[in-house]
């Protein structure tokens, strides 16, 4: 751990990156992992690479990218392991790309999943948003290309966004590093708890509600402590294989099991450095 | 509901009553919902999103949208889109072949001077003559031929390719597109696979991985190669420009060449959903889901991206990848050319046994050889064709891209039929070899791999063979 030099004076001539250092590849243990989602061409990437200082290749034909490109970076005193999922434009469906990111958000329980999307066509990218915030509470909403919607003349609202929502919502713009910093606080706090998020969830009609509520009450009792067996409700509901399996092969717990022996070992980490 | 079988696992004994409650439970409540369950959820989320973003997205002056909006109306509508995508791809072919014919000759001429130069300055220092002629006339003529014949066209259409793809044209293509594919019991998002592999079949067959279901996939995978490629494009632009455009008047013969082109790219369509049809009514039977695709902004294109990619990732990639085989390839021409047995070179003795089934085809035992000698890629067929031709004293003199022709046409009975077969040959055969290894990868089988290359060659032996037989019976060409 010595060798991560975690406590380098900040970058004098970028006030910025104040407290963020990029650890491009070189991190092999990392204490939080953040994930990186959205549709296509929302500037996921250059989040990506502004974060981590990697140079990751950015392709403009949607679906080129289908498996997850990993970073990290430190922020804080707090390692960082940044993974970029495909761009999707739903989670429903069961193309590969779509499920790569569908699982990792599921299976790898990110402590953070930050949704990139394009404010100049925020409607088609809330789908998407909303459909993440079905799966993981702990979501910040980064709406990339603020400028490019200013010369468009519109305005976003980012505030009534956040309220909406129940997550936070972040102004950015990635290209030029506007808001990252405000970004990657509002993560933090995410994280700590210190921002708690109400997601906004899709509601549909009273005898879906029952049908879901029904089935998400066996879920639980089958895997106690799952975060989100709503989601897996729906999913069972819509005949989903790939849940199916986890639930048979018991990969759902496994997982979850895991998550929660990271959750300590980061709680043991605080102790011993005094934080909090 | 499932598509998928339960995999053969362990399952976890802890559960288990409680597992198979839960399932018969999901099981059990599904019919209740109805069986527009799927779409209302698909709907509800539309429907949210869409007042979401009402809420928090307040336009000032929103001309740029509307008229993103009045393009899209107009390049998708079902009257004029059709007709204004190949008006478009016309026009591309036309400025391609009209910009390229001039620098083509001027390098050709060039490279040509210098090998004469080069030779004559080797046979002055005293060196043997069989090095002389496997370095300048064998390796080095393959390189020049490739670089005359290649280079301008990629210069001049790979940046009007990246600028359309920059702006977002490609998937209103696939937008145009889709209904067709629906009717071929393929995946609409087939169109966008297809439209990428115009880029470049390898690429096109990763972009299959967008395809939800194994069976459209696959489809998609097995039809990509009827698209010419950024590879194949040269060498039928060049095949329109210099035989083509020769036999039309001149004031009409850069439309023509232009129009040929845009006919060779709509017969690649056309078989990729004649055999997408087939495909899904034969060996991978079943029927075309529904999607949606999404049309994404038009971005003012970035002029440094394009040139870059265009220029580096896209001219000069390929012409490398071009010279690479095209140097062996030289150097295995002018060594066939050069070895004689029984008075006849071995390029002779292969041409002449593969002539009778050349001649079926509409082509000849050279152009075979050639397609033999350049499987590693596409792109060198017609740059190796020459060589075989010049290389083994068939065609004495070296004539200009222009003579080129007259030449073929005088010497070695070259038909319209001979250029029209070799376009249709050239669209139709096998994947290179790096599409055939993506294939291997993508679909994991050796099997679907090789299904690829005997779909491909079989159909191209099968089309020109019949072109060319309707061609005898009518009695165009003897």
């Amino acid at each position: 751990m010595s060798t991560l030099k975690l406590n380098q004076p900040p970058c004098e001539t970028c006030p910025a990156n104040a407290r963020l250092a990029q650890m491009g590849l070189k991190m092999d243990r990392f204490d939080r992992v953040v994930a990186l989602a959205g549709n296509p061409n929302t500037g996921k990437s250059t989040v990506f690479n502004a974060l981590t200082g990697l140079k990751q290749h950015t392709g403009n034909w949607p679906g080129k990218t289908v498996t997850r490109a990993e970073g990290g970076f430190v922020f804080n005193n707090v390692r960082y392991k940044l993974v970029d999922l495909p761009g999707t434009y739903s989670l429903l469906s069961a193309s590969q790309d779509e499920e790569v990111a569908r699982n990792f958000l599921l299976f790898g329980q990110p402590d953070c999943t930050i949704v990139v999307t394009d404010a100049t066509a925020l409607e088609r990218n809330l789908n998407l948003v909303l459909q993440v915030l079905e799966i993981t509470d702990k979501v910040v909403v980064a709406v990339n290309l603020m400028d490019e919607a200013r010369r468009k003349g519109l305005e976003i609202d980012t505030r009534s966004l956040s309220r909406d929502l129940g997550v936070p919502a972040v102004p950015i713009v990635a290209r030029t590093g506007e808001g990252m910093q405000t970004l990657l606080s509002t993560m933090e706090e995410v994280i700590t708890g210190q921002i708690i998020t109400h997601p906004r969830r899709v509601q549909g009609p009273p005898e879906f509600q029952q049908a879901v509520e029904t089935l998400a009450r066996k879920v639980e009792t089958l895997v106690p402590g799952l975060p989100n067996p709503r989601w897996i409700a729906i999913r069972l509901l819509d005949g989903d294989a790939r849940i199916q399996q986890a639930l048979v092969s018991g990969e759902l717990a496994t997982l979850m099991h895991a998550q929660q022996q990271a959750d300590v070992r980061f709680s043991q980490k605080i102790a011993l450095d005094g934080r909090q | 509901m499932t598509d998928t079988p339960y995999p053969n696992r362990e399952p976890s004994t802890a559960g288990e009553p409680l597992l198979q409650e839960l399932l018969a439970t999901a099981e059990s409540l599904r019919p209740t919902l109805g069986s527009g369950f799927r779409d209302e959820m698909v709907n509800t989320l539309y429907r949210e999103a869409e007042q979401l973003a009402r809420r928090a997205v307040h336009t000032r002056a929103d001309r740029r949208y509307d008229l993103d909006q009045k393009i899209d109306q107009l390049v998708t509508s079902p009257i004029f889109g059709l007709p204004i995508m190949l008006i478009l791809l016309a026009a591309v072919f036309w400025v391609t072949i009209v910009g390229a014919n001039v620098p083509s000759q001027m390098i050709a001429s060039a490279l040509f001077w210098f090998e004469e130069r080069a030779a004559a300055w080797f046979t002055s220092l005293g060196i043997p003559w069989w090095i002389t002629g496997f370095l300048w006339h064998g390796v080095y003529r393959g390189l020049a031929w490739v670089v005359s014949v290649m280079l301008p066209p990629m210069a001049i259409f790979f940046p009007i390719f990246t600028i359309l793809e920059d702006l977002g044209y490609l998937p209103r293509v696939a937008f145009n597109l889709d209904f067709l594919f629906k009717k071929a019991g393929a995946h609409g998002k087939q169109a966008l696979t297809m439209a990428m592999g115009f880029g470049c079949n390898a690429a096109g067959v990763i972009a299959t991985r967008v395809i939800d279901s194994p069976r459209e996939r696959l489809i998609a995978i097995l039809t990509n190669n009827f698209v010419p490629c950024n590879g194949r494009f040269p060498t039928l632009i060049m095949l329109a420009t210099v035989f083509v455009a020769a036999s039309f008047p001149p004031a009409v013969a850069s439309f023509a060449a232009a129009g040929s082109v845009v006919l060779v790219v709509l017969i690649g369509v056309f078989f990729t959903l004649a055999v997408s049809w087939a495909l899904s009514r034969t060996i991978l039977k079943g029927e075309a889901s529904a999607f949606t695709l999404e049309l994404p902004p038009y971005r003012v294109p970035n002029i440094g991206r394009i040139l870059y990619t265009s220029l580096i990732d896209r001219t000069i990639f390929v012409l490398l990848r071009a010279m690479t085989t095209a140097a062996p390839a030289g150097a295995i021409i002018w060594i066939l050319g050069n070895i004689s047995v029984s008075g006849i070179s071995l390029a002779n003795h292969i041409a002449q046994f593969l002539n009778p089934l050349g001649l079926a085809l509409g082509l000849d035992g050279v152009i075979l050889l050639a397609y033999i000698i350049a499987i590693p890629a596409n792109e060198i067929v017609v740059p190796t064709m020459l060589m075989v031709y010049l290389g083994t004293g068939m065609m004495t003199d070296l004539p200009n891209l222009g003579m080129l022709q007259s030449l073929l046409v005088g010497q070695h009975g070259w038909t319209l039929l001979t250029a029209i077969n070799l376009m249709l040959f050239a669209l139709l055969h096998n994947p290179c070899a790096t599409t055939i290894l993506t294939i291997y990868k993508e679909t994991n089988s050796k099997k679907w791999a090789a299904v690829s290359v005997v779909i491909t060659l079989g159909l191209a032996f099968v089309v020109t063979f019949l072109t060319a037989s309707i061609a005898r019976i009518l009695g165009w060409v003897p």
